[in-house]
């Protein structure tokens, strides 16, 4: 097998025939043209994986040569030859695109090296491109599930601060996906091919998470046998995400905002700064601001972190993206459990819509999957699914409850139109308007902060 | 009948050139002898350059090449060059009658080391297994092993042995023994 496809182009008759024998022995398909327009006459032909190029030729000389080959095929490797080595020409010609400048004659080691790391360079080039095109394809935000406008507005805010090196503060209740958020603004960031670290402040003590935050010196505490990157090092050139932010001591928040402001760590038990770039994200599942009257979080961080925050509603404040989700991990448990299972029957999609699932989406998948374990027929039924919490309280809820919350929800969809809501709901607006003002809905409300 | 014939040119030790015929008839199976024949290779001469031209050797070559020439090398002490290389150990012609190698820089004494007569012999014998393997039309192997490796410097010469590896074998054996 060829290892590649060779163009030699001088108009030197013994060049070319002596340098096109020599790679023929060396095993590579070769090529000879006397000209550029007879290089370029074959390169319409055939397909060449580069190109030795004689610098000095009658008409078209070899630079201009670089340039039109690069347009027909700008991946093509271009090795310009020249009988006179001048630096002026040496550069023209590497800024020009070309790979390299050889002088005739050369010496057989070096040409043979040149042409080879040449080729490996191309190579190595085009695998690194499908490794990234395979990396950003695996890390799209695939998992974030949702249609409902409150998550377009969350899908919105992801396209607009990925792009910025601004620091993101998502805030959610427990489970409603935003490690996920974090995840597809990092992989929609300029910093995707570096690591994405996460830390979850909350289920580390003050010390360790010190540690794993700044990392330490050999030495620095009873069992630090040796030096430790911690997570801002680790995540150099990248993102790191902090989730649970809210959980951290007072002493780590003053170590985090000098982080913030300086981009320098020290290192636990260390003496020097080390300059780190990183891009911060942290979330928080609790009400910073809150906690700023409590005199447990400092309101300087609390700034430095919501540069720009994104707000992840409640599964329960968009009900209608229940059903998509829910069809998301059946599809998701069938292919990884192996399992034949088509989807969720409608008396059980509809007990799943009117759940307030406190656990939110984690919930949500966690009941899918258990349902997934247990079922026998190719659908998820009611009974495969055991709700906590409520169950009972939703069997014996009044009748008044349950119209109040499928009201609300058909409003919900209708982004708060009365008139459309009340077409579903099958009763006149005025009848609609007369139960909403009941239940003490008020006009200015958001529909997706009502439920 | 097949025969490698062996054609000295310059000052080359007359030993050597026995020891290197007596190895090729072993490598190659067949019988091999040593011309009485001068060429002159004065026309193949570059003073600018201070070098022989291998392939203009290799051309001065052909007009010795007779029915009783299976394989004719060339064998001399003269630096020689192709015009885009600053030097080569030896040219064939691919698929052809002819080859040429030189023992100009396969000495010892050429990288300022003492003189080794058994490295030079083996080195010889080497680069003339790999000439007339182009003859065969036989391109260069990735078997760093086999006589076929590409060696633009001495120390790969060094790095491979005389023989063919199982993949080349068979191409040139194919051949001797057609």
């Amino acid at each position: 097998m060829s290892k590649a496809n060779l163009l030699i182009v001088d108009d030197e008759l013994s060049v070319r025939d002596s340098l096109g024998k020599w790679f023929r022995e060396e095993g590579y398909d070769t090529s000879v043209a006397e000209s550029a327009h007879a290089a370029l006459g074959q390169m319409a032909e055939h397909h060449f994986d580069l190109a030795l190029v004689d610098i000095k030729m009658p008409g078209t000389d070899g630079i201009e040569l670089l340039h039109r080959i690069h347009e027909v095929d700008p991946e093509m490797v271009v090795i310009i030859m020249t009988g006179y080595a001048s630096v002026e020409t040496a550069v023209a010609a590497l800024k020009d695109g070309a790979y390299d400048y050889v002088s005739k004659p050369f010496d057989p080691d070096d040409i043979a090296h040149t042409v080879h790391n040449a080729l490996a360079h191309k190579r190595s080039d085009q695998e690194n491109l499908r490794l990234r095109e395979a990396v950003a394809k695996a890390s799209q935000p695939h998992a974030l599930v949702g249609q409902s406008a409150a998550m377009r507005v969350v899908f919105e805010a992801i396209e607009t601060v990925a792009p910025t090196e601004a620091t993101v503060l998502i805030t959610g209740e427990s489970g409603t996906g935003k490690e996920l958020v974090a995840r597809a603004i990092h992989a929609a960031s300029p910093r995707r091919y570096n690591p994405l670290v996460v830390i979850h402040c909350g289920a580390l003590a003050e010390t360790l998470l010190e540690s794993e935050l700044f990392g330490h010196e050999k030495g620095a505490f009873t069992g630090a046998q040796y030096r430790k990157k911690g997570s801002f090092e680790i995540a150099e050139g990248g993102t790191t995400f902090l989730d649970e932010i809210g959980d951290i001591s007072l002493k780590t928040q003053t170590d985090m905002l000098r982080v913030l402001q300086e981009h320098e760590i020290t290192r636990v038990g260390g003496n020097h700064p080390i300059h780190v770039d990183f891009r911060c994200i942290a979330a928080t599942n609790r009400d910073l601001k809150s906690l700023i009257e409590e005199g447990k979080f400092r309101p300087d961080l609390y700034y430095r972190l919501n540069v720009f925050q994104i707000h992840i509603p409640p599964l329960r404040e968009r009900r209608n993206d229940i059903p998509l989700l829910a069809d998301h991990f059946v599809r998701k448990f069938a292919a990884s459990m192996n399992k034949r299972i088509d989807g969720i029957s409608v008396a059980a999609m509809n007990r799943l819509t009117q759940y307030d699932w406190p656990g939110n989406v984690r919930e949500l998948e966690n009941a899918i999957e258990r349902a997934m374990v247990v079922a026998q027929g190719p659908q998820l039924g009611e009974k495969e699914f055991v709700l906590r919490g409520n169950q009972a309280e939703r069997t014996h809820r009044r009748l008044e409850d349950v119209e109040r919350a499928h009201i609300l929800s058909v409003l919900e969809e209708c982004n708060g139109n009365q008139t459309m809501a009340a077409e579903i709901l099958n009763i006149d607006r005025v009848t609609l308007h007369n139960k909403l003002k009941k239940y003490g809905w008020k006009k200015t409300d958001k529909t997706a902060n009502v439920l | 009948m097949k025969r490698i014939q062996l054609l000295p040119f310059g000052k080359i030790d007359d030993a050597l050139v026995a020891d290197l015929s007596a190895d090729l008839a072993r490598v190659f199976s067949v019988s091999s002898e040593i011309l009485d024949a001068r060429l002159d290779p004065a026309s193949a001469y570059n003073p600018e350059r201070g070098q022989h031209s291998s392939t203009q050797i290799l051309a001065l070559m052909s007009a010795h090449v007779t029915p009783a020439a299976w394989r004719l090398l060339g064998i001399t002490p003269f630096d020689l060059y192709i015009p885009v290389l600053t030097f080569v150990f030896g040219e064939a012609q691919v698929g052809g009658a002819c080859a040429v190698v030189s023992a100009h820089r396969l000495t010892q004494e050429f990288y300022g080391l003492p003189h080794d007569p058994d490295l030079l012999r083996a080195r010889l014998l080497k680069e003339a297994v790999h000439e007339l393997g182009h003859t065969f039309s036989l391109s260069h192997c990735e078997d760093y092993e086999c006589v076929m490796a590409s060696s633009h410097a001495v120390e790969r010469i060094d790095l491979k042995t005389s023989r063919f590896c199982p993949e080349c074998r068979p191409k040139v054996f194919a051949v001797v023994g057609s």
